[in-house]
């Protein structure tokens, strides 16, 4: 794949941004995301639960499910690919309705995350999964912004330049999960 | 009788931490490449590249294949004639991996308890350890890291006999159908048959662990790991789930005698980052 059937865009999302993807499309990300995983989703919802506002603003964020390795020292970060993105299927639509705008990660999500998706517009990528030392080297900065104590599943600031993925469910719930695995199956 | 001192082991497990994480193993790196070349979808074809870019990187910056660097798995073939002085043995595997996860820059992805508070332990003990008591004098250490991508879409299902092979290959095909995408393709099966209940789960984490060009030593095993290995091939899953021919690099089959009702089966998915090291000492 050459850089040049890759389109490049921009994070946080804008709206067009967010719906001009398209399932299949290969993307390089660059700007700003927000790492976030299974505890620190926990957290945010349970902060919704009790009508608090959240740490972090979620509007037009893109958010990587990801729990990186250490870095070493002198490094920005350790490995850091996506994690499986299912497990955070039980909280995705309350943030969707907090203005998320985009999500990384790898693997199936439920159809009632798909139509959240549809309702806001907001499309899903895949990252190549374990690909961690890899994707590393497009993330140049790490800051942590909450639940630090939460260790690899703090919610951190990443700054990302060329951040490879390719979207899998867009904001119309086309997948391309589907419509890559039909042409190979033979049974 | 051999004397081993716990330092010893401590100092083996730490390195194999570590080399089990950094270095994808030969094998698979030639699997990968391998099916590269016959993998027909163009997005596979990408994928199976960026992996072994991956693996490269890895092994040239000492930085983990996966950010994912596991529970450590460690099975450890004890020769009866090896004697281990100096403290406890699984006291000196726990150190080991201790000081491999720690100094290593390894992700501590251990909790100490399941349900309530989840606390990391912040140094990935306790390890898991399957002990064997063996014939000889020398200490065979193998460290599996066991991401939970992969773990988390294990099956243990007790069949009984006339379920049979048919039986038998609906399981492990449903098994890699739910895990899809989740579990990392392309894939290692490890399969485990016969036995009880825990030892169908023990043969087939077995099997996950070992190198990928073995095969099962008794020939119809070994036919029914290609056959296996071919109808997993034929679901499209592909690279990543993105859709290809390359769904699994490998089917491993280990079994154990069983009770003549049963018919357990086990199957223990890895992830493309099938990682492993051994020493023996």
């Amino acid at each position: 794949m050459s850089e040049t059937q890759m389109k490049k865009i921009r994070a946080p999302f804008d709206e067009a941004t967010a719906r001009s993807l398209r399932a299949g499309d290969r993307v390089l990300i660059s700007g700003t995301i927000l790492a976030a995983r299974d505890a620190a989703h926990k957290r945010l919802v349970e902060t919704l639960d009790r009508g608090e506002p959240l740490p972090v603003d979620l509007n037009g964020a893109v958010v990587y499910y990801v729990g990186p390795s250490p870095a070493k020292p002198g490094e920005v970060i350790g490995a850091a690919g996506p994690t499986t993105s299912g497990r955070m299927d039980a909280y995705t639509p309350r943030l969707l309705d907090q203005g998320l705008k985009g999500m990384i990660g790898k693997g199936y999500r439920k159809p009632e995350v798909v139509e959240a998706m549809k309702k806001h517009g907001v499309p899903y990528l895949a990252a190549v999964g374990g690909a961690g030392a890899l994707i590393a080297r497009s993330i140049k900065k790490y800051t942590v912004l909450t639940y630090e104590d939460l260790g690899p599943e703090a919610v951190a600031a990443m700054e990302v330049e060329d951040f490879p993925a390719i979207v899998v469910i867009d904001s119309t719930g086309d997948n391309y999960y589907e419509t890559g695995q039909a042409p190979y199956r033979r049974s | 009788m051999k004397e081993i001192n716990v330092e010893d082991i401590a100092c083996a497990v730490a390195d194999l931490a570590v080399r089990a994480c950094c270095r994808l193993p030969q094998d698979m790196v030639d699997g990968m490449r391998k099916a590269h070349e016959a993998e027909p979808s163009p997005v596979g074809k990408n994928i199976l590249e960026q992996l072994l870019e991956n693996a490269a990187i890895a092994a040239n910056d000492s930085i983990p294949i996966c950010q994912d660097t596991g529970l450590a798995v460690i099975f450890a073939d004890v020769g009866q004639d090896v004697r281990i002085v100096g403290g406890a043995f699984e006291d000196a595997v726990n150190e080991g991996v201790r000081r491999g996860y720690v100094d290593g820059y390894l992700r501590k992805s251990c909790v100490a308890e399941p349900l309530f508070e989840r606390k990391n332990t912040r140094d990935n003990t306790p390890a898991v350890i399957h002990t064997r008591l063996v014939p000889g004098d020398s200490l065979r250490l193998r460290l599996a890291p066991k991401g939970a991508g992969s773990e988390n879409k294990s099956v243990v299902k007790m069949l009984v006999p006339a379920d049979g092979i048919e039986g038998v290959r609906k399981v492990v095909l449903d098994a890699v159908l739910a895990a899809g995408p989740n579990s990392c393709p392309p894939m290692v099966v490890g399969v485990g048959l016969g036995g009880t209940m825990e030892m169908a789960a023990i043969c087939a984490k077995r099997a996950a662990a070992r190198d990928l060009e073995s095969h099962n030593h008794d020939p119809r095993y070994a036919a029914f790991e290609e056959e296996l290995l071919e109808l997993i091939n034929k679901t499209g899953i592909g690279p990543q789930g993105l859709g290809g021919l390359t769904t699994a690099l490998k089917v491993h089959v280990e079994w154990a005698p069983t009770h003549i009702a049963s018919l357990p089966v086990a199957v223990n998915i890895n992830c493309h980052a099938a990682r492993h090291a051994e020493v023996t000492l």
